[in-house]
C-alpha cells in the first residue's frame, strides 16, 4: 500500500511539472519569436517603409509606382486574396451545401474523402499544379500565358476550397432540426428553406471559415512560390503579369538580402504579415462569438 | 416553373462538387503525365530509391525521400510530448484565466504565418544551433525540426484539447467523487477515454510535417544527401520542388520534381484514410 501511494505521489509530481514544463516551453518559444521580431524590426514601420519616396495618396490611387516600399508587395497579396476568395467561395458554398443537404450518405462519404485529400495536399504540390496547368496553357493555347496573378489566385482557391466546403458543410449540418422543417412545414421549397433560412442561420459559421481562409491565402508562400510571384515587379498591371506578395518579399530578404536596410525591412514586412493575419484571425473569432450579429443579418 | 428552378439549383450545386472533386484528380493527373517520360517502362519505383546524380543520369529522390522523413519524423518526436503536455495543462491541469490564455494564445499561433517561423528561424534558431553544435552553418535537420515542431503543435494541442473535452462529465465527475486528484483524473480516466482523438491528431501532426515547405527549405540548408545526423544538412522532397522548378521544363531534372508531387500527393492520400480507417474504428 505504501509503496503504491508512493508510486502515485511521483507520477503527481512528474506529470504535473512535465506538463507545466510543456506550457512554459511553448509560450517561451513563441513569445521570443515575436518578441524578437518586433524587438528588431519595430522600428522600421513608418509610411517610408510601404510607401518609399513617393506620396502615399499617389501610390493608393495607383498614379505613382512605388519603387523602394512595400506597397507592390501589399497590394500583390490583397490581389490574390481577392482574387482566390472570388472563386473558391461561390464554388466553396455550393460544394458545401451539396454535401450537407442533397447528397446521400454513400456520395457524402465518398466526396468527403476526395475534399480531406485536397484539404491534406501540401500547398508545394498545389503550387506545382498551378505551374503545370500554366505550362500547359503555354504550349496548347497560346504562348502568350504565363504563370501569372491569376494561375496564382486559382491555385490559391484550390487550396482554400476544401476548409470553405467543410465550414459550410458542418455549419449547416448542425443545425437543429427545429430550424430545418419549420419552413418547410409552411410550405417552402427546399432551395427557398436553404437560401432564407438555413444559410442566414450559418452564416456567422461559414463567415469565420472565409476569413480563416483569407489567412491562409494571405500567408501562403510556397503555392505563389511556383506560379508567378516575382522579387520585383511594382504593382501588376493585369491578371496576367507578374506581381509581388509579403510573404514571399519575405522568404526573398531571408536568403538574397545585401545590406542590413533591407534585412529591416524584411522584418517590417514580417511584422505588417503577422498583424494582417493576427487581426484576420480576431475577426473570425468575433464573427463566431456573434459579436458582429447586428451588423450581418438583423439590419 | 418552380420546380424546374429547384432542380437547376441542385444541378447547380451537384456540378460544383463534382468540378470540387474533378480538381483533386487533375491536380495527381497533371503530375503523372508531366513526369511521364521518366518513369516509363516502371522506373517510377526504382527512382523511390536512387540516388540524386545529374552526371551519371540518375535523377532519383531517395534521399529526399530521407531528408523529408528525418525532418518530419524528428519534429514530430518533438512535437508530439509538448502538445500533449499542453493539452493536459490546457484541459485539465491548468485552473481558470491561465488555462483561459493558455488556449488562446494556442488558438492565435495556429495564425501565424509560416514564413514568419522560418525568417526568424534563420536568424535567432540558426546561430543558437552553431553555437550548440559547435561548427557547421547551423542549417540542418535538428534546427529545422526544432522549427518545425512550434509549427506543428499548436493544431495538434487543439486536438487534443477538443478530444479531452468531449470524455463525457459523468466519467470525469466519477473520479472527482473518488477523491482523485487531478493528475490521476487525467492518467486514468481522460487520456484512455481520448486514445482515438489522440491518433486523428497525431496523423494530422504528420500530415502536416511531411508537406510543409517553407520550414526546411528555409532552415534545412538543402543539400541532397542521406542525414546522417542532427547536425547534417537535408533536403526535403517539398523544398526540392521548390528548388528545382526554376530550371528550363524540358530537362530530366526537372521531371523529377513530379516524381516527389506524386510521393506527396499519395502520402497524403494514405493520411486521409488511415484518418477513417481510425474514426470508424
Amino acid at each position: 500500500m505504501k509503496a503504491l501511494s508512493e508510486m502515485n505521489r511521483f507520477m503527481e509530481i512528474f506529470v504535473r511539472s512535465f506538463s507545466w514544463i510543456c506550457g512554459i516551453v511553448l509560450l517561451g518559444s513563441i513569445s521570443c519569436i515575436i518578441g524578437y521580431l518586433f524587438y528588431k524590426g519595430l522600428g522600421t514601420i513608418s509610411l517610408g517603409l510601404i510607401f518609399g519616396d513617393t506620396n502615399p495618396t499617389d501610390a493608393l490611387l495607383l498614379r505613382e509606382q512605388v519603387f523602394d516600399g512595400l506597397f507592390p508587395a501589399i497590394f500583390g497579396t490583397f490581389s490574390l486574396v481577392i482574387l482566390s476568395v472570388s472563386f473558391a467561395i461561390p464554388a466553396g458554398l455550393a460544394s458545401g451545401i451539396y454535401l450537407a443537404e442533397y447528397a446521400g450518405r454513400n456520395v457524402r462519404g465518398i466526396f468527403g474523402i476526395f475534399f480531406d485529400i485536397l484539404a491534406g495536399i501540401p500547398s508545394i504540390v498545389i503550387g506545382l499544379f498551378g505551374f503545370s496547368v500554366a505550362v500547359f496553357l503555354h504550349r496548347h493555347l497560346s504562348d502568350r500565358i504565363f504563370p501569372c496573378l491569376l494561375i496564382s489566385g486559382l491555385s490559391l482557391g484550390f487550396l482554400v476550397l476544401p476548409y470553405i466546403i467543410r465550414t459550410t458543410q458542418v455549419s449547416l449540418e448542425s443545425l437543429p432540426l427545429e430550424t430545418r422543417v419549420t419552413a418547410l412545414a409552411l410550405g417552402a421549397t427546399k432551395f427557398q428553406n436553404i437560401l432564407y433560412v438555413m444559410l442566414p442561420k450559418s452564416l456567422p459559421d461559414i463567415l469565420s471559415g472565409v476569413i480563416l481562409a483569407i489567412g491562409r491565402c494571405a500567408e501562403d508562400t510556397a503555392v505563389i512560390m511556383l506560379t508567378g510571384v516575382v522579387a520585383s515587379a511594382g504593382v501588376p498591371k493585369s491578371l496576367v503579369s507578374h506581381y509581388e506578395a509579403l510573404p514571399f518579399y519575405i522568404y526573398y530578404i531571408s536568403s538574397q538580402y545585401t545590406d542590413t536596410q533591407e534585412l529591416l525591412s524584411g522584418y517590417g514586412a514580417s511584422i505588417i504579415l503577422l498583424i494582417i493575419c493576427a487581426f484576420l484571425f480576431l475577426i473570425a473569432f468575433m464573427v463566431q462569438k456573434g459579436l458582429t450579429y447586428h451588423a450581418l443579418y438583423r439590419a | 416553373m418552380k420546380k424546374g428552378f429547384e432542380t437547376a439549383a441542385e444541378k447547380m450545386f451537384l456540378l460544383s462538387a463534382l468540378l470540387s472533386v474533378l480538381v483533386t484528380l487533375l491536380i495527381l493527373g497533371f503530375m503523372v503525365i508531366l513526369g511521364l517520360p521518366l518513369m516509363k517502362g516502371g522506373h517510377f519505383f526504382s527512382l523511390l530509391t536512387q540516388g540524386w546524380s545529374p552526371r551519371h543520369d540518375l535523377y532519383g529522390i531517395y534521399p529526399m525521400m530521407m531528408g523529408t522523413l528525418a525532418i518530419a519524423c524528428l519534429g514530430v518526436a518533438f512535437a508530439f510530448p509538448l502538445s500533449l503536455g499542453c493539452a493536459s495543462l490546457v484541459s485539465v491541469l491548468a485552473k481558470g484565466r491561465f488555462a483561459w490564455f493558455l488556449r488562446k494564445a494556442v488558438q492565435m499561433m495556429t495564425g501565424i504565418p509560416t514564413v514568419i517561423y522560418g525568417f526568424v528561424g534563420i536568424f535567432l534558431l540558426v546561430p543558437l544551433i552553431r553555437e550548440l553544435l559547435m561548427g557547421g552553418s547551423g542549417m540542418c535537420v535538428l534546427s529545422a525540426s526544432v522549427m518545425l515542431a512550434i509549427l506543428i503543435s499548436p493544431t495538434m494541442i487543439l486536438f487534443f484539447t477538443d478530444s479531452f473535452d468531449r470524455v463525457p462529465k459523468s466519467y470525469t465527475d466519477a473520479a472527482d467523487a473518488l477523491g482523485g486528484t487531478g493528475v490521476q483524473k487525467l492518467v486514468y480516466v481522460i487520456l484512455p477515454c481520448s486514445r482515438k482523438g489522440i491518433l486523428t491528431g497525431l496523423i494530422l501532426a504528420v500530415g502536416r510535417a511531411f508537406g510543409d515547405t517553407l520550414i526546411a527549405l528555409m532552415l534545412a540548408g538543402n543539400a541532397i544527401q542521406i542525414p546522417g545526423s542532427f547536425s547534417d544538412s537535408a533536403r526535403t522532397l517539398t523544398a526540392h520542388i521548390a528548388l528545382v522548378i526554376a530550371a528550363d521544363y524540358e530537362s530530366l531534372e526537372f521531371r523529377s520534381v513530379f516524381a516527389c508531387g506524386i510521393v506527396l500527393y499519395l502520402f497524403t492520400t494514405l493520411t486521409v484514410l488511415l484518418l477513417r480507417a481510425s474514426e470508424n474504428r
